[in-house]
């Protein structure tokens, strides 16, 4: 069973990568006569890696005994799953194949991403032993997800209209954007690329408490854990050593990945000799402006309730349950409250100050980047109650 | 109070920028009508004399609402880069913690305010300004919306129509069936459809209007809820450590309830007895590292009769429960949670009463550690005093033995020792791995002769009348979200003047839908469709 349901979700993952072919052959080629036959096999095959998906996840959940929603690799590839999800039923409203080539690799970096993390089936610990673990999560991450179809809308929005033929704070801050989307596929293909070379390499290291503990690092170490003294032989050794309070290892993820990112971003840059958002603008050309912009704001007022109601609903009836109070003010429920908050202004500017089109977009964009960091700071870095045990 | 009297011969309030029944403007508007609370007279728009209204006005601005909420954003989001007050460690002083540990900047964190930013004065405040902001908000428009919706005539003036963003005029043979038809398309679609001198109006979703304001309605629950919070009575939140077979009071119920915990378990994941599916992930962070119950079973008593001071309560018995994470002991609206154990408590001390030569019994007592006796007779003349107890011993900084509190960690005694060849008794100081013997040699020596420890439980007791009103603030408020955001307010009018017919249409939000809508309706008529005049702007 286990081994059925990775199985699935590899499929799942490569049939998203044949759709998004698809769904850009269907932007270069003509439309004939109004059929697009390219998007046809496009959503079909999205479709089918939906329900492989689907499997994925019923399969994991029989073999567990649990959804499989409790740790770091199981929401985010839920979310994952939820995104593509929601694609499928935006894309059957509005029939704009352009989503599909945005949405499908973002919700393909998101699994690629979440396989980085410890794959394992992992038994519930008490405080998780709770149907509540499964509704709220669940129905949260479902939420994120139709939010974050805003992003997908907003991207093509800003790639369609930010004038590209001179530099500004406009074409900075998109490619901004870009450049972290990147880094996500660097932060994939670094940590694979160490874990396929079986790089392991041992610090003794003092916490802040001043014990003495082990760390063990799965990429070489740029930076070094607090007074870190390497034990592996013929490893790297540190440049700079960090301070007992920041997590060396995860910060050198963070570097490892950024610069991967560079590399990457730098490699694109010069094969193509112009900004990625100005390389992007003509696969958007013939975008209907006004029906993206609504794309976008349809999906927030459509995530919008589903996001209350599964973040901060469903989230304190558990709390209430599990914690004994439904509101802790721990950092996970206040970046919750946060994200609430930044779409509460959101629908609010859009209606009384009548941000529509870019202003929107950008707003979509922030929207996405507040989500993302809940689900990845909020988690590595700053700790909480919820912070699943990952690494 | 003054008023606008329009062609059409409604009259509006002051302030009215469309009038209610026709919607000709009053006043300067922008080609494309905004339709806005349907240009209804708002009070903020209209009065700005007294202080009163210029309060208003601040708070019925949505630009202020709008930043209030992003201040309250800001705020929070700061709140979460140290570990608030409550999460730090209670034995430490938070100001020397946050310096110890975030150097400089922790230093700020804490001389600012922001390690107990929450319940900060400020933050409250910010809350308490958003509340304020949507009850003006909501009702400076709600009240003109309502009027406005309420008087509208299906008879639209044309200005009103053409200013519309979905807008088709267009010349058309009077024909009845392909009226009717029309009709009938609007009304199997849902639309409520008027008459009026061979005018329609078609409307659906009109109460998709209210949804804002009843999100709000449940938003000003929810808050005045939170804000019960402090009405005393209305809140209890206790803690209560209780040891396996110890029976006590319910602290915050007055007396009325007593528990007994006959045990306490703690289970943890162990490879041998775990499914294959588990054995990667136990494998990974380690057999028994992994916390899989943790349960108190106990039984919960009342009190019959009256409380009688220094008398032992009647006690009737009401259940017994397992209390377990995520499933707490509810009764009569009290709650008991687990949160917190200890294992393995010292429960209880024996030693032998020796002869330091022969190493020769001369019986054993039990001391129990929390309630120890003052004398144990052995019989045959043999006894021993127990003049001292220090639950918790350490030598204070006079040398001293002293004890840090009253839970058994590391027991002391000083022993009195009676024999029949010793009948003075001798002293002995006894703690563990530890003989001091005070006034020269002894004969006799306590020997430790073993030990029962106990599993102690930590229970929070909590009782919350504020939730049944948090509850009914946050189904009003999904009710009032799902109302306004998955439905919405259509309206199609179609006028015919002289020889010519106009259609106009406006919805609130999702034009796309409407635009579909649309074309199923006017698709194979001989009436021309609206086109979206937003389109040629730009
Ligand atoms: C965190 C608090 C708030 C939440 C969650 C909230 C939620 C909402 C939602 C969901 C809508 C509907 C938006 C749409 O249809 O796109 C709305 C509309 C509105 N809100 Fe709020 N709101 C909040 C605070 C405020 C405040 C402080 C004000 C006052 C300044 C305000 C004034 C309004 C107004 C005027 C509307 C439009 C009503 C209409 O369409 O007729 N809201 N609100």
């Amino acid at each position: 069973m286990v081994q059925l349901s990775s199985t699935l979700l590899y499929i799942a993952f490569v049939l998203y990568l044949i759709a998004t072919l698809f769904f850009g052959g269907a932007i270069r080629i003509k439309k004939k006569e109004g059929i697009d036959r390219w998007a046809t096999i496009g959503i079909f095959v999205t479709i089918i890696g939906f329900v492989a998906q689907l499997g994925y996840f019923i399969t994991r959940w029989i073999a567990a005994g649990h959804a499989p929603v409790s740790n770091l690799f199981e929401f985010t590839t839920f979310f994952g799953m939820m995104l593509v999800g929601a694609f499928i039923v935006i894309y059957f409203i509005y029939k704009t194949s352009l989503l599909g080539l945005f949405t499908l690799p973002i919700a393909i970096l998101v699994i690629a991403y979440a396989s980085m993390f410890p794959r394992e089936i992992s038994p519930l610990i008490p405080a998780l032993q709770s149907d509540w673990l499964h509704i709220h999560v669940t129905t949260a991450a479902a939420g994120e997800a139709i939010l974050a179809i805003s992003f997908a809308a907003g991207l093509i929005y800003l790639i369609r209209v930010v004038d590209q033929s001179k530099p500004s704070k406009r074409t900075f801050w998109l490619e901004f954007v870009l450049f972290f989307l990147i880094s996500t596929l660097g932060f994939v293909i670094v940590t694979t690329s160490f874990r396929v070379a079986g790089y392991e390499a041992t610090f003794d290291w003092i916490d802040k408490n001043g014990k003495q503990d082990e760390m063990v690092y799965h990429m070489p170490a740029l930076v070094g854990p607090h007074e870190g003294v390497l034990k592996t032989e013929e490893r790297m050794k540190p440049l700079v050593d960090m301070p007992a309070i920041i997590n060396a290892r995860k910060l050198n993820t963070v570097i490892w990945s950024l610069f991967a990112g560079l590399a990457l971003y730098g490699l694109f840059r010069l094969v193509l000799r112009k900004r990625i958002a100005a390389a992007l603008q003509p696969l958007v050309k013939n975008v209907n402006l006004d029906l993206v912009d609504e794309i976008g704001y349809r999906s927030v007022a459509i995530g919008f309730p589903v996001f209350t109601l599964g973040a901060l609903i469903f989230a304190m009836i558990w709390a209430q349950i599990a914690w004994t109070r439904f509101w802790g003010w721990d950092p996970k429920e206040v970046w919750a409250l946060i994200t609430w908050l930044f779409y509460a202004a959101f629908l609010h500017l859009r209606l009384s100050k009548g941000w529509h089109g870019e202003r929107s977009a950008w707003l979509a964009v922030i929207g996405f980047a507040i989500i993302m960091f809940n689900l990845v700071a909020v988690n590595l870095v700053i700790a909480g109650l919820h912070s699943y045990a990952g690494s | 109070m003054e008023q606008v009297k329009c062609e059409c011969g409604h009259v509006n309030p002051i302030g009215t920028v469309l009038c209610e029944a026709c919607g000709k403007p009053l006043e300067e508007v922008p080609v494309l009508l905004d339709m806005r609370y349907e240009g209804s007279a708002r009070r903020s728009q209209t009065y700005n004399k007294t202080i009163i209204d210029k309060i208003w006005n601040f708070f019925s601005s949505v630009k202020v609402g709008v930043w209030l909420i992003v201040i309250t954003l800001v705020a929070s989001a700061i709140g979460t880069v140290y570990p608030q007050q409550m999460y730090i460690p209670p034995t430490v002083s938070p100001a020397e913690y946050y310096e110890q540990q975030y150097g400089l900047l922790g230093k700020w964190y804490y001389a600012l305010g922001f390690h107990d930013l929450y319940s900060s004065w400020w933050y409250m405040l910010l809350i308490a300004l958003i509340g304020v902001s949507l009850v003006i908000c909501s009702l400076d428009r709600v009240v003109p919306l309502y009027r406005a919706l309420n008087n509208q005539r299906v008879t639209r003036n044309e200005q009103f129509l053409q200013r519309q963003r979905l807008f088709s005029r267009a010349k058309v043979e009077h024909d009845e069936t392909a009226w009717r038809n029309i009709v009938d398309k609007l009304t199997k679609r849902g639309y409520r459809v008027r008459e009026e001198n061979g005018n329609i109006l078609a409307e659906k979703g009109r109460f998709s209007r209210w949804g804002p304001y009843v999100n709000h309605i449940g938003l000003i629950i929810f808050l005045i809820g939170a804000m019960l919070r402090f009405v005393p009575g209305m809140y209890v939140d206790e803690n209560m450590w209780i040891r396996e077979g110890e029976m006590k009071e319910i602290p915050g119920t007055n007396g009325k309830y007593f528990l007994e915990n006959q045990k306490f378990i703690f289970e943890v994941y162990e490879k041998e007895t775990e499914k294959e599916a588990f054995q990667a992930a136990i494998d990974r962070i380690g057999s028994g590292m992994m916390a899989k119950n943790y349960q108190t079973d106990v039984v919960l008593y009342e009190r019959i009769g009256p409380v009688v001071a220094g008398e032992e309560p009647k006690l009737k018995k009401i259940k017994s429960f397992s209390i377990r994470v995520n499933e707490p002991l509810k009764h009569d609206h009290y709650a008991l949670y687990q949160v917190d154990f200890k294992l393995d408590e010292l429960k209880s001390m024996s030693f032998h009463l020796t002869d330091k030569q022969t190493n020769k019994s001369f019986g054993t007592i039990t001391i129990d550690l929390i309630q120890p006796e003052k004398e144990y007779d052995l019989g045959n003349g043999y006894k021993v005093q127990l003049l001292s107890y220090f639950p918790d011993f350490y030598f204070d900084e006079n040398g001293n033995p002293n004890t840090r509190s009253k839970v058994p960690n590391n027991p002391a005694f000083v022993f009195k020792m009676f024999a029949p060849d010793r009948p003075k008794g001798e002293v002995s100081f006894t703690a563990i791995r530890q003989t001091i013997e005070p006034l020269g040699n002894n004969k006799y020596k306590m020997a430790f002769a073993g030990i029962e420890t106990r599993n102690v439980s930590a229970l929070t007791v909590r009782r919350d009348f504020t939730l049944w009103i948090l509850g009914i603030g946050g189904a009003i408020f999904m009710i009032g979200l799902i109302q306004g955001m998955y439905w919405n307010h259509r309206r199609v009018w179609i006028r015919r003047i002289n020889d010519e017919v106009l259609i106009a249409a406006h919805t609130n939000k999702n034009w796309f839908g409407l635009k579909k809508e649309l074309e199923g309706i006017f698709h194979d008529t001989p009436f021309v469709m609206p086109i979206d005049q937003a389109d040629n702007r730009s």
